[in-house]
């Protein structure tokens, strides 16, 4: 059985804890186990942490990719962020000795080491490549027949030289996996475009993000899809957040939220009343 | 205007792993296809020219360097594969060592240092998680203050603390 160190991240259990639940509750169904990976922090944020000083984020990352050294597990993650921090931390230590040894310099002031071992994966990638789309819709109950506009977010895919799970430009493996359950992705133009919240953008510039959100609601809207399927909670917040000032009304799902209706669960367990577009199922 | 070298500049950005800036020919590409230059003044490309020239004042001075969304779109479309983004990020590094981090992003990095997250909790985060069946807080730093002491104590030897408190 597939075993993963669980790392929760800040947005999915501080602010979309449904999100969590989802997660735990369609792996164990799916028989991947999930370990807590307990004491983790945050992962720590690619886009600003990192951009402040990138000797605290690789520290701190490295940390976390400890913590599951020692569980000797491969992290799984369920927010863009999150993977592409933690993934990356791990590509650049455990490929190069000398960064390695500068990190573990710092960690040494607490008695932690990270010897270069720990795999980083996306849930949606281990969903995908581990358990399959075969074993998935087999664990289904209820056939769903939504039309989805699936959002891919930036940090699942790219950089794709180091990260290599689809295509960058026109990948296809979310379509694949929101069509597993029965429903119907819509093709729309721009479908990898930013949600607009990454690198500290929403922080510094708001009005610059909304901009992004708006383009990518038009384009969703004029595909006629009834929901928007994410794999990354701060894509999830922000699409979520924005729409009510932007003037739109479509819900907003995480992938695992998806995966757990098919299964089944409740509204109640999916964490639906927390979110501020109505989901109505 | 004068152009100097700046070799102190250069050494910086090669730390922070920027010196594949030198690459770049200069062909625009990262900026047509930017979703933030579409929608500001950001203009991807100058950036990085403003680098190979050791402009270092005006880049650090620049809002520009802090639109960029780290999106990648640049650096999948790269004729000449310059990772733009790291140097972006390299960039803003050197800023905020010299003291330029906007108000809200020091924010941001108060929540890691006292909280170990960017996002904070509360009260009716802790009810909504009960609510679904899951522990009030969740079993990260949060859970445990020898974990965050532990987080706490690795930040400042990055010099983190630096960041948060000036």
């Amino acid at each position: 059985m597939a075993k993963y160190a669980f790392f929760l991240g800040c947005v999915a259990p501080l602010r979309y804890p449904g999100i969590e639940k989802s997660t735990r509750v369609v792996f164990d169904k799916l028989g991947v186990e999930l370990v807590d990976l307990t004491d983790a922090s945050c992962c720590p944020a690619p886009g600003v942490i990192k951009a402040f000083s990138k000797t605290t984020w690789l520290a701190a990352a490295a940390r976390n990719l400890a913590l599951a050294e020692k569980m000797g597990l491969p992290i799984m993650t369920i927010c863009n962020g999150c993977y592409g921090s933690l993934f990356e931390a791990a590509h650049e230590l455990n490929n190069n000795a000398e960064e390695l040894a500068k990190v573990n310099e710092i960690l040494a002031k607490v008695g932690v080491k990270y010897n270069g071992t720990t795999q980083v994966y996306h849930f949606a990638e281990v969903l995908y490549k581990e358990v399959g789309i075969e074993a998935i819709k087999a664990s289904f109950t209820k056939p769903l027949e939504y039309r989805i506009g699936v959002f891919y977010g930036c940090h699942f895919l790219k950089p794709t030289d180091i990260k290599g799970i689809d295509d960058a430009e026109d990948p296809h493996i979310l379509e694949d996996l929101v069509e597993a359950t029965g429903c119907k992705a819509m093709p729309r133009k721009q479908k990898t475009l930013c949600c607009g919240s990454g690198g500290g953008l929403k922080a510094a510039f708001g009005n610059v993000t909304k901009e992004f959100t708006q383009t990518n609601l038009e384009n969703i809207k004029a595909s006629d899809a009834q929901f928007i399927v994410d794999v990354c909670p701060f894509c999830h917040l922000q699409f979520d957040t924005a729409q009510k000032e932007l003037g739109f009304e479509i819900p907003v799902l995480h992938l695992a939220q998806l995966y757990g209706i098919a299964m089944g669960m409740t509204e109640e367990e999916l964490g639906l009343a927390l979110h501020k577009v109505p989901v109505k199922l | 205007m004068e152009f100097k070298n700046n070799p102190e500049f250069e050494q910086q950005l090669a730390v922070l792993g920027g010196a594949d800036a030198k690459l770049c020919f200069q062909c625009g590409t990262c900026t047509a296809g930017c979703p933030s230059g579409r929608r500001t003044s950001y203009r991807v490309r100058k950036l990085v020219r403003m680098a190979q020239l050791d402009m270092k004042e005006e880049i650090v001075n620049s809002e520009e360097l802090w639109m960029c969304s780290t999106c990648y779109t640049c650096m999948e479309r790269c004729p000449r594969r310059v990772p733009i983004v790291d140097i972006i990020i390299a960039l803003r590094n050197i800023a905020v060592s010299e003291g330029h981090i906007k108000d809200k992003h020091k924010g941001t990095a108060k929540n890691l240092y006292t909280l170990g997250h960017t996002v904070p909790i509360n009260d009716e985060v802790k009810a909504n998680r009960a609510k679904l069946g899951l522990p009030e807080v969740p079993p990260t730093v949060l859970a445990n203050e020898k974990a965050m002491a532990e987080l706490k104590a690795i930040l400042d030897a990055a010099g983190f603390d630096g960041i948060v408190k000036e």
